[in-house]
């Protein structure tokens, strides 16, 4: 007779209700008290069926056990334990795979001196100021990208254009003429395309504005919060801080700006770690409709490093906001914390990634010089070139990426159940802590894994309470999948 | 299903496929391939490596029989993955469940595949 043991999945619990997250499948589940007593029974060790509903008689009558096994045994939470555990098969994506975005690095110059910048500061891996790459992107060059990035969306109705730098606004010239240029093909080719825009704010001018509003440019502010934090790291190079000169222009564009969500990006180190003080000040002082945080990426040891209890700390916030976001959502309420979004997103269609991110794959960054990287982190890096916007992708470069950086290849991974939604998280942190893309982020698992738990936890309750709430995050389902 | 009830997309997906599947069972009668091992409610792990068209025990990838599992050919890894008989591999099914896990691709990854002391 079959011996039935517990498979991989992440119990968590929500609103008093038990449920499961699956693993690699990514699905969702909640379960009653008799599914939840059974795999509690197990979680002591294999039994048979006979044992199983011998240790659960007096409380549920046998039927009741043997159609909860039954269904367990569907969704594979439980399962004969003869079976080997489900592994992912390093299936590659086709070789015509079309490109979603494409983010265009338009300068490689910066009006700023942020001392934490991965692009200019001790970790950087392109000598922007003393290598070959040209400063400015040419409109040649631009209009090459435009074309590459049509040529390479294949079959998608919309392609996305994300410009990018250095301080992007430096090209103010080059992006005006760039975005003309992508309607007009777009219009020709009857596709649509999306824009958007990463900037300092520095240089917000009036007639910069103007033209994000006309043209719709979806805009992320990089930004660290109040004063004494901007001012820390986001400084001029003669140490200057930048807060009191992006203030009023981020404050014009706010208003001004209605027909995207205009978002914030912030920075956290060692030094500028409140963030539910950040958050307050992005969205009630300045009014930002949504918030991102993202940990400083650096090489251990660096002064601004984000360190042992302070990654604890960082979390405890993560966790208030994401409470914060539980009840605004509870009563139909926009929160603007991205992170938790973003994830509740992912959560909410079940991704179960075989790679960390679309980088090489549906995205790619393409430095100023037109040649193409696995993302604008690696914009000008010759070491992760994947192509020229003139020559195209490199399908076969490309292809030994995808092969060697699947997450079946990782296999320190292989045990955890955060799996289907970091799969080792960013090449470009791990390159910088690595050394190497190929390596998972070890230093942060712990964090990612409690985060994530977070996560489906709020994504619990609002599933119970509110799931309306939850319609915003639908796709399609193709049911004959 | 009346235990457990699908939450987010993937797993109404998943609820989608088996419902299928209980259907497809019904209206056809289970065809899941009962191999060596018989006699058994399913789920049926294929055994013997016959089914994995690797040498083996009853026919050699040939079809022929002379070059059958003989206890000198006893290390291969593809002994761990197809078959039970009683190779120099460590017993996965009990005493070593892990050995592989490191292991993601033989090919690859063969190096990462430790000696397991008893």
């Amino acid at each position: 007779m079959s011996t039935i043991g517990l498979r991989e999945f992440h119990p968590f619990e929500s609103a008093g209700e038990h449920f499961l997250y699956m693993v690699p499948s990514a699905g969702v589940f909640h379960v009653d008290k008799p599914s939840w007593e059974v795999l509690k029974a197990l979680d002591e060790g294999p039994l048979s069926i006979e044992d199983l509903t011998t240790s659960l008689t007096g409380r549920f009558e046998a039927h009741e056990v043997a159609n909860a096994v039954e269904e367990l045994q569907d969704i594979h939470a439980i399962g004969d334990v003869r079976l080997p555990p489900t592994r992912s098969l390093p299936v590659i994506p086709p070789d015509n795979f079309p490109l979603t975005t494409m983010v265009l690095n338009v300068t490689n110059k910066c009006n700023l001196a942020c001392t934490y910048c991965y692009e200019y500061g001790e970790d950087k891996i392109v000598d922007t100021e003393n290598g070959k790459k040209p400063k400015f992107m040419t409109e040649e060059t631009a209009r090459e990208s435009v074309d590459f990035m049509f040529k390479e969306s294949g079959d998608n109705d919309v392609a996305n254009l994300t410009f990018f730098g250095g301080e992007t606004l430096l090209n103010f010239k080059v992006l005006k003429k760039t975005l003309a240029y992508a309607n007009e093909r777009a219009a020709v080719l009857g596709k649509g395309v999306q824009f958007s825009l990463t900037t300092n704010a520095t240089l917000l001018r009036p007639e910069v504005i103007e033209w994000l509003v006309e043209n719709e440019v979806g805009v992320t502010i990089s930004i660290d919060g109040p004063k004494e934090s901007q001012d820390q790291f986001r400084v001029f190079s003669n140490g200057m801080g930048s807060y009191e000169l992006v203030l009023p222009k981020i404050k014009e564009l706010l208003k001004r700006h209605n027909t995207r969500p205009i978002g914030a990006r912030v920075t956290l180190t060692k030094q500028n770690l409140k963030v539910m003080d950040i958050f307050r000040h992005l969205t009630d002082e300045m009014g930002f409709w949504s918030v991102g945080f993202a940990p400083v990426t650096t090489a251990d040891g660096r002064d601004y490093a984000i360190e042992g209890e302070q990654y604890e700390d960082m979390l405890r916030q993560f966790e208030q906001l994401a409470d914060e976001f539980k009840d605004a959502a509870l009563e139909n309420r926009h929160h603007g914390f991205s992170n938790l979004n973003e994830t509740l997103a992912e959560i909410h269609k079940g991704m179960s990634k075989a790679f960390p991110c679309g980088a090489g794959l549906g995205l790619v960054g393409v430095a100023t010089d037109g040649d193409v990287a696995l993302c604008h982190r690696f914009a000008g890096s010759d070491e992760h070139k994947i192509g020229t916007v003139s020559a195209g992708l490199d399908r076969e470069q490309q292809g030994r990426f995808l092969e060697t950086h699947h997450i079946a290849h990782k296999t320190d991974c292989h045990t955890c159940w955060a799996r289907p939604l970091c799969a080792g998280g960013c090449y470009h942190e791990a390159n910088t802590r690595y050394g190497t893309t190929a390596t998972p982020n070890l230093h942060y698992c712990d964090w990612v894994r409690s985060w994530t738990d977070t996560c489906l936890r709020v994504y619990g309750e609002i599933a119970t309470h509110n799931p309306d709430f939850l319609r915003q995050y639908d796709t399609p389902i193709p049911v004959s999948a | 299903m009346k235990h457990i009830r699908a939450i987010n997309q993937k797993a109404v997906r998943i609820e989608h496929h088996t419902r299928q599947e209980r259907e497809a069972v019904v209206a056809n009668g289970d065809q899941d391939v009962v191999a060596l091992e018989s006699g058994q409610p399913g789920p049926h792990i294929p055994l013997g490596c016959s089914l994995v068209f690797a040498p083996g025990w009853e026919v050699d990838s040939s079809g022929g029989t002379a070059g059958l599992c003989q206890p000198v050919e006893r290390d291969l890894f593809d002994c761990y993955n197809g078959c039970f008989w009683p190779v120099q591999v460590p017993d996965h099914l009990n005493h070593a469940p892990d050995w592989t896990s490191k292991c993601a691709t033989a090919q690859q990854d063969w190096r990462k595949l430790d000696l397991i002391f008893p």
